[in-house]
Parts: C-alpha cells; sequence; structure tokens
C-alpha cells in the first residue's frame, strides 16, 4: 500500500508548529516527543505504522477549531482519530500530519427522554452512550462489535453498523444533528434535536465520509427504549446454499429478526476449539435473534423454528433461558478471537445481495484452495455483510501480500454479483486502491467535488477513501 | 423535454442552452422554479425486485402507483409511507418515484422507522454537466465512498437529475391497530405520544389533530393485539384509549388542509417545542405527526411562521402558498451563512452552469 512520500517541508516546521499549538491547548494536549507518537502511529489495522508528526488532544470545540486553523494556515494536514479502532487504516497517520484525537472530549451534554436522543461529545466510546441511558430503558442502536473502545467520532466517520442493524440501522439512520469543525476552523451546526435537518441532506453525506470533510465534536443520537427481551435460535445446516435458503425465507415470510448471523465451517470448528460454546460441528451455522415480550419471542421464534424446519436442519436449538442464549452468542463472539488463536487474520467486509451467498461462498472456498490460504466466514448474513476472515502468518516473507491479493478478489467477487466493497468498516487505506473495480471515474469525481467543498486545500486525512492517483491532481492543485 | 432513456437525459442535460425545471408527476414540487421543464417520467419500469433480499430498484420516472402494486404481490411495501400530495398541492397526475425521492418524501412511519433516505440503498444521476453518476448500490449495508444517496435524497433536483433509484423493502405486516384517545390539547397529546414512543411497544405511527390522539401498531397478531393493550394501560394516565378504523391515510396527505386559500407550513423541530410553536403560530388548525415532530400549519395567506419559530431547534418549510407568498418568504427556510456557503459550494461543483431547477431551494 503507498501513501504520500511526506512534505520535507512540513517536517521542518514542526519546531514552528508546536509553538503556535502550544498556544492554544495546554502542554499535556500537545504530544510532540518523538518516542510518544509512537502511539498514534496505527489504528486496528497494524499491519501498516508511520508516526505522525505531531499529536494532539483537545478538550474542546473550540480547541477542535484553533487547532485546525493553524494547521491550515500552516498547510500540515489533519488526520481526526476517535478511539484507533478502525480495520480499514482510517485513522493512520502520515508522517507530515497532526493527529488530532478526540479523546478527551468524551462528556454526555445532554439526555432528553421525552425527545428520544442524547448529545454528547464525540470522543465518548459506543457502549457508554448506551451506559449513559440504560437506566432508564433506553439504549444507542449501533453496535459495532468494537462498541466497548470505538469512539461515536470513529462511528460517524465510517458509518458504523453491528450485528443489530438488520432492525435499527446504522449510523447516519441514528445521527440526528452533528457539530461539525471544518479544516479551516469554521464550527457549524447540522440538524439537532429533530428528525429531519432542512436543506441538502449535509449530515448525510458527513456521516460515513471517513474524517475527510471536517471533525465532529459533538453528536445529536436517536436513543430508542429497550426491548423487553431478545433470544436467539441456533440453527445448523449441512450446507452453505440452504442455510442461505432459510434466511431468504425467513425474510420474505415477514419476520423481521433484530440480527441473522452465519458461520461457516472453518469458523465454526475454530470458534469451537477456543471457546467451547457446544456448536454442532456443520457446514453452516445461523444465529437469528428476536425481540419483545416473551410470548412475542415464542411466536416469532416458532414461525422462524417452522420455516427452518421445511430445510431439514442438523441442528436445532432454540433458547428457552439467558443462560442459553449466552451459550449460543459465546461462540460467535468469540469468532475473531478463535481465528486470531489460529494465525494471523485480515478481516473483509464487503457486502453482496442476499440471494447470492452461496454462490460467493462456494467462490470464496475455491479460491482459498488456489491462494493456499484458509479462510472462515463469519457476517451479518440479513443484510449480506459477509465479514471473511482470511488467515495468513505475519512473519513469513509475502504472506501479507499473498492475503492482500486475495482479499481484493473476494471483494472484487462482491462487487461483480451487485455488492460493494465495503458494508461497515469503510475504505480507508485498505480498499482505497480497489475503488476503481466498483466506481467509475466519473462516479468517483463526484464525491471529491463534495470534498473539495468543505476542504479544499485537501489536508483532512490525506490519502485515504480515493486511489492515489485518481486524486493526485485535485492534491497537486490544491498545494 | 421528456427523454425515454438514461443516454438521451443525459444529452439534453448536457446541449441545454437555458435553465430546466425538473419534474416527475408533477404531483409535489414546492416553490417557485421558472424553466423549461425535463420529464423523466419516460424513464419508467421496475428494473429489479428481489423479495427475499428485501430489493427494489426502479427507473426514477416509474410511477409510484406501480411499484406499490409489483411490492404488494409479494406481501411487501415502501417502509416509508409515500404521501400523496395532489389533494393538499390541488394538483393532478401521477406520482413518480423519482419526485418522492428528490423530496425525501416520508409519512407517518417516518419516527419509528424512518424516512425515505433511510431505505435508499442507491442512485444514478446525471448532474449539471450531464454526467452519469451512480452511487450507493442494491445493497442493505454500503459505505464504499461518501454517500452522495442521501445528498441526492430531498435535494429537490438542484445537484441532478435523477434517472434510478432502488430500496430496501420490508413485508406488509400482518395486522394493524390504530388507538385512539379523545381530549387531549396539543401538550397532552404530545406527552402521550412521547410516553408512547418511550415504551418498548414499537409505535410506529404518533398524531394529533383536532382533539384526537392516535397512536399505531403493526405486526404479528398475537404481538399487536398484546402490545395495544398493554400501551391502553400504560397511557390511561392520558384517558381511555380505543381502537378506531384506519386514520393514516389522511394524516401522511394532510387531507384535513385540503381544499381553500389559507397557507400551510410544514414545521420540523422537537416534540416537546411543538405546543409552544402552536400557542404563537396563531394558526387557522394544525396537524401534529412524528409524535410532535412534524406540525402541519394551516395559516392565513401572505403571514410569516418563521416569526413565531423563532430561535426554537427546527425549520419551517412553506408548502402551499401563493407565488408572491413563495418569493417574500422563501420555500424553504433561510440557513446560516456557514451552510449556505456548503449549500452553494456544492451546488456550483454539481451544477456548475447553474441550469438545475434554479430558484428551488434557495
Amino acid at each position: 500500500m503507498d501513501m504520500p512520500a511526506p512534505n520535507p517541508a512540513l517536517l521542518a516546521l514542526k519546531p514552528k508548529l508546536v509553538e503556535r499549538l502550544l498556544k492554544v491547548l495546554p502542554r499535556d494536549a500537545v504530544i510532540d516527543d518523538e518516542a510518544e507518537t509512537r502511539a498514534y502511529e496505527c489504528d486496528a489495522l497494524t499491519a501498516y505504522r508511520c508516526p505522525p508528526l505531531v499529536a494532539v488532544l483537545p478538550s474542546t470545540t473550540q480547541e477542535v477549531s484553533d487547532v485546525l486553523r493553524i494547521c491550515h494556515d500552516m498547510g500540515v494536514p489533519v488526520v481526526p482519530r476517535g478511539s484507533g479502532t478502525s480495520l480499514a487504516g482510517g485513522a493512520l497517520p502520515t508522517a507530515d500530519s497532526v493527529i488530532l484525537g478526540v479523546a478527551r472530549m468524551n462528556d454526555v451534554l445532554e439526555t432528553d427522554y421525552a425527545n428520544r436522543l442524547i448529545r454528547v461529545q464525540t470522543g465518548r466510546t459506543n457502549l457508554s452512550v448506551t451506559g449513559a441511558v440504560e437506566a432508564d430503558g433506553f439504549f444507542y442502536a449501533p453496535d459495532p462489535s468494537s462498541q466497548l473502545a470505538c469512539a461515536i467520532a470513529g462511528n460517524i466517520a465510517m458509518n458504523s453498523g453491528g450485528a443489530h442493524c438488520l432492525k435499527y440501522g446504522v449510523t447516519t439512520n441514528n445521527l440526528l444533528g452533528v457539530t461539525l469543525v471544518q479544516m479551516d476552523g469554521t464550527v457549524v451546526e447540522i440538524g439537532g434535536g429533530y428528525m429531519d435537518a432542512g436543506g441538502l441532506d449535509l449530515l448525510g453525506v458527513i456521516c460515513g465520509s471517513e474524517g475527510q470533510l471536517g471533525v465532529v465534536t459533538e453528536a445529536t443520537l436517536r436513543i430508542l427504549p429497550k426491548p423487553e427481551g431478545a433470544r436467539p435460535v441456533l440453527i445448523g445446516y449441512d450446507s452453505n446454499e440452504v442455510a442461505g435458503q432459510c434466511v431468504s425465507d425467513i425474510i420474505k415470510a415477514g419476520v423481521l429478526p433484530v440480527a441473522i448471523e452465519f458461520m461457516d465451517r472453518p469458523c465454526i470448528r475454530a470458534t469451537e476449539a477456543f471457546a467451547k460454546a457446544g456448536y454442532p460441528d456443520c457446514e453452516a451455522l445461523l444465529i437469528i435473534e428476536v425481540e419483545g415480550s416473551e410470548a412475542e419471542i415464542d411466536d416469532q421464534l416458532a414461525r422462524i423454528v417452522e420455516i427452518a424446519n421445511r430445510h431439514n436442519p442438523v441442528e436445532l436449538r432454540e433458547s428457552k433461558s439467558a443462560d442459553e442464549s449466552a451459550r449460543i452468542w459465546l461462540g460467535r463472539k468469540s469468532a475473531f478471537g478463535a481465528m486470531g488463536q489460529i494465525n494471523d487474520y485480515m478481516c473483509l467486509d464487503g457486502t453482496i445481495p442476499v440471494s447470492q451467498l452461496p454462490y460467493v461462498l462456494r467462490r470464496i472456498g475455491e479460491m482459498s484452495q488456489q491462494y493456499g490460504l484458509g479462510v472462515g466466514n463469519v457476517f451479518h448474513a440479513g443484510d449480506g455483510n459477509m465479514h471473511p476472515l482470511i488467515l495468513f502468518d505475519a512473519n513469513k516473507l509475502g504472506d501479507l501480500e499473498l492475503c492482500e491479493a486475495f482479499g481484493a478478489d473476494i471483494l472484487k467477487l462482491c462487487v461483480e454479483v451487485g455488492g460493494c466493497l465495503t458494508g461497515e468498516h469503510g475504505v480507508g487505506i485498505e480498499k482505497r486502491d480497489l475503488m476503481i473495480d466498483q466506481f467509475s471515474a466519473i462516479d468517483m469525481d463526484a464525491q471529491m467535488a463534495v470534498k473539495d467543498v468543505f476542504d479544499p486545500k485537501w489536508l483532512l486525512n490525506p490519502a485515504k477513501v480515493f486511489p492515489l492517483e485518481t486524486s493526485a491532481a485535485r492534491r497537486a492543485a490544491a498545494e | 423535454m421528456k427523454p425515454d432513456s438514461e443516454t438521451e437525459l443525459a444529452r439534453m442535460v448536457t446541449e441545454a442552452d437555458g435553465s430546466l425545471g425538473i419534474t416527475g408527476g408533477g404531483t409535489r414540487a414546492i416553490g417557485v422554479c421558472d424553466a423549461v421543464a425535463l420529464s423523466i417520467a419516460g424513464l419508467s419500469g421496475v428494473t429489479l425486485h428481489e423479495p427475499g433480499s428485501l430489493t427494489l430498484v426502479a427507473q426514477a420516472g416509474t410511477p409510484v402507483a406501480e411499484i406499490e402494486a409489483a411490492l404488494a404481490a409479494e406481501g411487501q411495501r415502501l417502509a416509508f409511507e409515500v404521501p400523496d400530495m395532489r389533494g393538499l398541492l390541488g394538483r393532478e397526475g401521477v406520482s413518480t418515484i423519482g419526485g418522492v425521492v428528490a423530496a425525501n418524501a416520508s409519512g407517518p412511519r417516518r419516527v419509528q422507522g424512518g424516512a425515505c433516505r433511510d431505505f435508499l440503498l442507491g442512485v444514478r444521476f446525471v448532474d449539471g454537466m450531464g454526467r452519469i453518476v451512480s452511487n450507493g448500490g442494491r445493497v442493505m449495508k454500503n459505505v464504499t465512498g461518501y454517500d452522495l444517496v442521501k445528498l441526492m435524497a430531498g435535494s429537490h433536483g438542484t445537484l441532478g437529475v435523477l434517472t434510478e433509484v432502488s430500496f430496501k423493502v420490508l413485508p406488509v405486516p400482518e395486522t394493524t391497530v390504530t388507538l385512539a384517545c379523545s381530549g387531549l390539547d396539543a401538550a397532552g397529546a404530545v406527552a402521550a405520544m412521547s410516553a408512547a414512543l418511550g415504551t418498548p411497544y414499537d409505535v410506529n405511527g404518533a398524531a394529533f389533530h383536532d382533539g384526537t390522539t392516535w397512536l399505531r401498531i403493526e405486526g404479528f397478531a398475537p404481538s399487536v393485539a398484546y402490545r395495544s393493550a398493554v400501551l391502553a394501560k400504560d397511557l390511561a394516565r392520558f384517558g381511555a384509549w380505543f381502537e378506531v378504523s384506519d386514520p393514516w391515510a389522511g394524516i401522511r396527505d394532510v387531507a384535513a388542509f385540503q381544499g381553500g386559500a389559507s397557507d400551510v407550513w410544514r414545521v420540523s423541530l422537537k416534540p416537546s417545542d411543538a405546543p409552544g410553536l402552536l400557542d404563537k403560530a396563531n394558526a387557522e388548525d394544525a396537524l401534529l405527526d412524528w409524535g410532535g415532530g412534524l406540525v402541519w400549519l394551516r395559516t392565513k395567506p401572505g403571514g410569516d411562521l418563521r416569526v413565531a419559530l423563532g430561535d426554537l431547534q427546527g425549520h419551517a418549510t412553506l408548502v402551499r402558498a401563493a407565488g408572491d407568498t413563495h418569493k417574500a418568504l422563501g420555500t424553504f427556510q433561510p440557513e446560516p451563512a456557514p451552510l449556505v456557503a456548503l449549500t452553494r459550494g456544492l451546488r456550483a461543483k454539481f451544477d456548475p452552469r447553474g441550469i438545475l431547477n434554479p430558484g428551488r431551494m434557495g
């Protein structure tokens, strides 16, 4: 993965930059020591590392604005960072950039149950947003699996999803308003406590823009009343095709589960060895969760079981208690860790039309043979968001490159069958060079035109999302 | 002008030597726009409907009725309840799906399920330079590149001419029940609706008009029976709740304000601010939807409701008025300077000649 060579003129500006930053931030919010900036050299895509020039940790929107104004003035690129959990390299610095971390901005500013919203500073973690309202019977719906650590800022940047978005939608469907600081320091308020922001849907395009249009410092989020209860059913099949058909039939029947998770045999075996959840040794496993009162759950599960039985499952286990539910979820929740026990892995995130599931799984299996790399599949089947985990050995020369080539082929396959490169992780640097497989030059030009408007100097989160060649002319013109 | 293919439309936009007024069926455009009409009605037809994937793709000029019929045949529907504005605006014609998207037109279910933009998975459009742009796709989760899908929804034809749209669709629920309570004033109704929407009983409609408050519950029959019973009990402090026949089409289409010469405003605000707005608005009549978050007001012609809105969070759109009133007050609420700069910047990028729907959206 190529990154632009650092600009020596910017590297030389470091002392002057630090001096100016210290005029607007306290000493402990400016990290310029080379040993300490290393803490910000990567996010969860750890294969790529590069310490930034400086890292700053502002505490207020005003401080964020001051920092951005200084960097804008000096022509220094800025990489916004939430908690650094991006799997796509969304928070990877360049050597000549400033990391702007929002981790110190984590207050709840307002909770409003009558209007069902919460306003928070965006350094707050996803799970602690729910934590702030759950005693009163509410929750924040998007639940990426990193929710214990990931920040709302990053969720907004990547339009994060999670296991339960089949019913509740992703971040963009639960975001009502933002305070956005533009690269030149301008602070704008978009939307708020009402359901549709006026004018053009700027909120919609800011969400998922990977920190390239501005830094979101505060967010108004929709909160929902917690369901009375939830219980899953576990269903095993001896073929991916049949499992895929079962998912499709359930959806068509009008049952709308909150989650439909799918694991294939390599993943089932790995998690079983690791977590001993008692999963059957079969080709495909579905975990389907429904919500409601006890009677409603029973009724919905009965409908699902009736459909599942039409397809002759090798195992069907309906949870009757919290304990059984926990056991059913145990394996799924430890799937990533289990695969990590076997080897290093790369987690992909393409989405496909649900109808293409069996074909895509078969092709991935064939490619796995060709590349000689193992792959396990665990994913959100209800919405077609796949998470193939490719196993490789980071210490073996050439294995990472081989794995990346395999991954690229899988993502191209997703696009080929009518899907997309990324369903919830974002493009970052990881999928940047594959964008040409999904979009025409004009499609990307229209997207880059939005960045031209919000960040005319192209300083925010450089070298991400768009292939370097595609954005070269714009970056050169902005300099 | 009425092209019958995307290519021809692109050519017409490229070759246009004046302003174009983009129109679908002409049933819901608001405000003033003096330009040569460019109709997308010739781009028609459902291109893909995959019930098992909950996906529908259609050309932008496809009549909404045709899409609803295709979905109904499979027991599905558009989840966001498309309002029919013909009665309110005094229009004839056939509403098209492109027009629905351009207006982000969303009915009562928006309060719980989401708006048109929340179910829109992908768009194709021709920008002001005549270039064909594709964004999003047909899958339910997609964060590949910037989300121009949302930007196009509700852009009222100012950034491009939609040619194709794709949606996540949902099954039609087995049963629908509406509970009503009489005698509450607006403040009481908003309190009752907020309480209802704060329960786990999946209320997906909450409206108030003329002393009646309505709540809607949908789903499988046993579940709907359970939830409506427990809801009526939980909300007994507001009054007695009883089952009534389905009022939602009328609420969706603002049937109460059809006809007459009064102005009609549509205000989006925090539900809890709605009663205060009504106190100040001096309106002839008010209809609350979305639990109070959407307020329809019928007012004397020519008055400026935005004065009453004051510094409350939200915005007021002038939906029905004389052309002079639209010109004097502006159809859409004026925005703060930094947002105006961003909006102008985007319009200049997508339509550098300023030929698409000039005058619309400010």
